[in-house]
C-alpha cells in the first residue's frame, strides 16, 4: 500500500493477496481455465477419436492399465475413454457455454440497464418490471422450460442461459448508472451536448462496470451450475458435445452397479470449479464493496 | 392494499400468457409426439387417426384457438400420454411433491439456523470456521451430483436407505403420504436431504450474518447487563431478531424448492410433479408442460404475495402501498 504510485488496479491487487485462500482459488480457477483451453494438449486421450479408445478398456477403475499398457488414473467409462480426458473436454464445454452465455448476457444487460437508468419513464417502467418478473422465477426453472421449447443444442442452451441471466445485469447496472448520472461529469458532458449514446457508453459504461464485475463473476459459477443441471435433465447439450454435467449424468446408470468413478470425479471437477470461482467472487466483492473496507 | 392485489395478479396473468405461448408453440416445433407415442409398424392411416383423436391434425394456430377456448373453460387439455386431464394428473403428484419440500424446509431451518448462529456468537472458534466452510461447499456443490453422492454413499456403498422410488404410503383424507410409514420415511431422508443442503447453507449464511450485527445492539448488552443467562440473550433476544431476513430468504426459496425439486425428483425417482414434467417434455406431452409451467407461476405468485404480506406483519417498518414502489 505505500508504494510509489497508488493505482486502483494496483491497489486492488494488494488486496486481493491479502487473502492466501482467495490467492489459492485464483491459481485453481487459472488452472483450470487453462486446462480446459489447451484440452487438446493436456488430456492424455482424446475421448471423442475413435482410434483413440478402446472398448476392451470398458468400464476400469480409477488406477488400472489398459489394454495396451495406458494408465487410466481415474478410470475409464463404459465405452472405454479416459475419464480423466472426457473431463477435461467437459470441462471445455461446460466453461465455453457459460462464459459466452454470461458475456452476451453482460451486454444485453448493460444496454438495456443504461437505458432505463438514462431514459426513466415509460421505458424504465416496462424493463425494470420485466427484470422484477424475471427474477422472481428460478432461474433453473425458466430455462428448463425455455429449452423444453427450444429443443436441445449448445446454441439453444447459450440462448437459454443468456435470457435468464441478463435482467441480474440489467437490475445491478440501473441501480449504478442513477447513482452515476448525478455526478457533476456526465452533467458537463451533457452540457457540452454530447450525443446521449456518447454519454451512456463513453462516460457512464466505465463507470458502472465494478459491480457488473463481480456480479459477472457469481453468474459465470451459476452459468455452469445450471448448464450442468440442464444436460443431467436430459434438456441440455446433446451426446456428441457431453459436459460436465452431461458425464455425469452417463455415469448415473453404473453408480447402483458401484462403478462410482464415471460420475464422482466429474463431480469434483464441477465442484472445485465452482468453489474457485465464488471464493474469488466473494472476496473481489469485499474488496470493491466501500462498506467493508477497514 | 386491493390495488396492490390486483396488479401483482394481473402481471402473474401476463407471465403466464407469455410463457404458456412460447412453450406451446416451442413444443410444437420441436418434434411430434406422435412419433413417440404410436407402434412404428402401424400404417399411414392409423397414424393419422392417431393424431385426429389428439387433433394434432389441425394447423398449430386452430389447435392454439381450441386451447384457448378449453382455458376459457378451465379446462387445461388432455395429457397425451396419460389420457387424462393435464391438471388433474399433475394434482394427482402434488402431494408427493409439498411432502418432500416441506421436510426439506423443516430439516434446513432446524438444523440451519443453531449452526448459523453458533458461527455468528463464535466468529473465530474452529467450529465456526468449519461451518462456513461446509457451507460454501454445500452452497457451490451442484444439486444433482450431491444426490448422485448421497445415493453412493447411503444406498450403494453403505446399503442402509434406499435409493429411490417412494415406498409405503398412507392415506391421509384420501391423500397419500409417506411420512407416516417406516418406509415411506425411510425413502425420504435422502431426497429431503439432497433438497435441504443448499437451503441449509443459505440459512447458515443469514443466521450468521444476522447473529454477528444483532449481538452489537444495545438491547443485548443491556440484556447481559440485566443479567440474563445467556440462553435466554441468545434464545430470545438474538434469535427473535435474526428471524426476520431468514424467514423473508425462506419464503422466497420455497419457490425455489420446487424448481429445484424437478432435479431431486429425476435423481431419485420421487414421484412429484417434477418427475412429472421432466417425463413429460421428454416425451413430448405438451398438455401437460404447459399445465405444470401455469400451475407453478401461480404458485410462485401466492408465494411472493404471502411473503410479502408476511414481511409487513413481522417487520411494521414495512408497509405494503397500493401505487408504485
Amino acid at each position: 500500500m505505500s508504494m510509489s504510485v497508488d493505482t486502483p488496479l494496483r491497489r486492488f491487487t494488494g488486496d486481493f493477496v491479502k487473502s492466501p485462500t482467495a490467492v489459492a482459488a485464483g491459481i485453481g480457477l487459472t488452472l483450470i481455465a487453462l486446462a480446459a483451453i489447451f484440452a487438446g494438449a493436456v488430456a492424455p486421450q482424446n475421448p471423442y477419436d475413435l482410434r483413440q479408445i478402446t472398448i476392451l478398456d470398458g468400464s476400469l477403475p480409477p488406477g488400472s492399465e489398459g489394454f495396451d499398457g495406458f494408465h487410466y488414473a481415474l478410470g475409464s467409462d463404459i465405452q472405454g475413454r479416459d475419464m480423466l480426458s472426457a473431463m477435461i473436454y467437459g470441462l471445455r464445454i461446460s466453461l465455453f457455454v457459460s462464459f459466452v452465455a454470461v458475456s452476451f448476457a453482460v451486454m444485453v444487460g448493460l444496454v438495456l440497464g443504461l437505458l432505463a437508468a438514462w431514459r426513466g419513464g415509460w421505458v424504465d417502467g416496462l424493463i425494470m418490471r420485466v427484470v422484477d418478473i424475471q427474477l422472481s422465477f428460478p432461474a433453473l426453472l425458466v430455462a428448463l422450460l425455455l429449452l423444453a421449447a427450444l429443443g436441445k443444442g449448445v446454441d439453444k442452451v447459450i440462448l437459454a442461459l443468456i435470457l435468464v441471466q441478463w435482467a441480474y445485469f440489467a437490475r445491478t447496472v440501473r441501480g449504478a448508472a442513477l447513482v452515476e448520472i448525478r455526478k457533476d461529469y456526465v452533467t458537463a458532458a451533457r452540457s457540452l451536448a454530447l450525443p446521449g449514446w456518447r454519454i451512456l457508453f463513453g462516460h457512464l459504461l466505465p463507470n458502472v462496470l465494478p459491480p457488473v464485475i463481480v456480479i459477472a463473476t457469481v453468474q459465470v459459477a451459476n452459468a455452469i451450475a445450471i448448464e450442468a443441471s440442464l444436460s443431467f435433465l436430459g434438456v441440455g447439450v446433446p451426446i456428441t458435445e457431453p459436459s460436465l454435467g452431461l458425464l455425469i449424468a452417463n455415469g448415473f446408470d453404473y453408480l447402483l452397479s458401484g462403478r462410482y468413478w464415471i460420475s464422482f470425479y466429474p463431480g469434483v471437477a464441477l465442484l472445485v470449479t465452482l468453489v474457485c470461482i465464488n471464493v474469488v467472487g466473494d472476496h473481489v466483492r469485499d474488496i470493491l464493496n466501500p462498506r467493508l473496507s477497514r | 392494499m386491493l390495488a396492490y392485489l390486483f396488479r401483482r395478479v394481473g402481471q402473474a396473468l401476463v407471465v403466464m400468457g407469455v410463457m404458456a405461448t412460447i412453450v406451446f408453440f416451442g413444443l410444437y416445433t420441436v418434434g411430434n409426439p406422435v412419433d413417440l407415442l404410436i407402434n412404428p409398424e402401424d400404417d399411414l392411416a392409423a397414424q393419422e387417426a392417431a393424431m385426429a383423436r389428439l387433433g394434432l391434425d389441425k394447423p398449430i394456430h386452430v389447435q392454439f384457438g381450441y386451447f384457448l377456448s378449453g382455458l376459457a373453460q378451465g379446462d387445461l387439455g388432455t395429457s397425451f400420454v396419460h389420457n387424462r386431464p393435464a391438471i388433474e394428473l399433475i394434482l394427482s403428484r402434488l402431494p408427493a411433491t409439498l411432502e418432500l419440500a416441506i421436510l426439506a424446509m423443516t430439516l434446513a431451518v432446524l438444523i440451519g439456523v443453531p449452526l448459523g448462529m453458533y458461527a455468528g456468537l463464535r466468529p473465530n472458534s474452529a467450529g465456526a470456521k468449519l461451518i462456513m466452510a461446509g457451507s460454501v461447499v454445500g452452497f457451490s456443490t451442484p444439486n444433482f451430483w450431491q444426490g448422485l453422492m448421497l445415493i453412493m454413499l447411503f444406498a450403494v456403498f453403505w446399503g442402509v436407505l434406499p435409493a429411490g422410488g417412494r415406498g409405503d404410503t398412507v392415506d391421509v383424507l384420501g391423500v397419500p403420504v409417506s411420512f407416516l410409514t417406516l418406509d415411506g420415511l425411510s425413502h425420504m431422508i435422502l431426497p429431503a436431504l439432497n433438497l435441504a443442503i443448499y437451503k441449509m447453507s443459505l440459512v447458515i449464511r443469514l443466521a450468521r450474518a444476522g447473529t454477528a450485527e444483532v449481538a452489537l445492539q444495545d438491547y443485548v448488552k443491556y440484556a447481559r447487563a440485566r443479567g440474563l443467562s445467556p440462553t435466554r440473550v441468545v434464545g430470545v433476544h438474538v434469535l427473535k431478531n435474526i428471524l426476520i431476513p431468514v424467514v423473508t430468504v425462506l419464503g422466497l426459496e420455497t419457490g425455489n424448492v420446487i424448481a429445484f425439486a424437478v432435479v431431486t425428483e429425476t435423481v431419485f425417482a420421487w414421484p412429484g410433479i417434477g418427475k412429472l414434467l421432466i417425463d413429460s417434455i421428454g416425451l413430448l406431452d405438451r398438455p401437460v408442460v404447459v399445465a405444470y409451467l401455469m400451475l407453478t407461476v401461480f404458485l410462485f405468485v401466492m408465494i411472493n404475495l404471502v411473503v410479502d404480506i408476511g414481511y409487513s406483519l413481522l417487520d411494521p417498518r414495512v408497509r405494503i402501498r397500493g401505487g408504485g414502489k
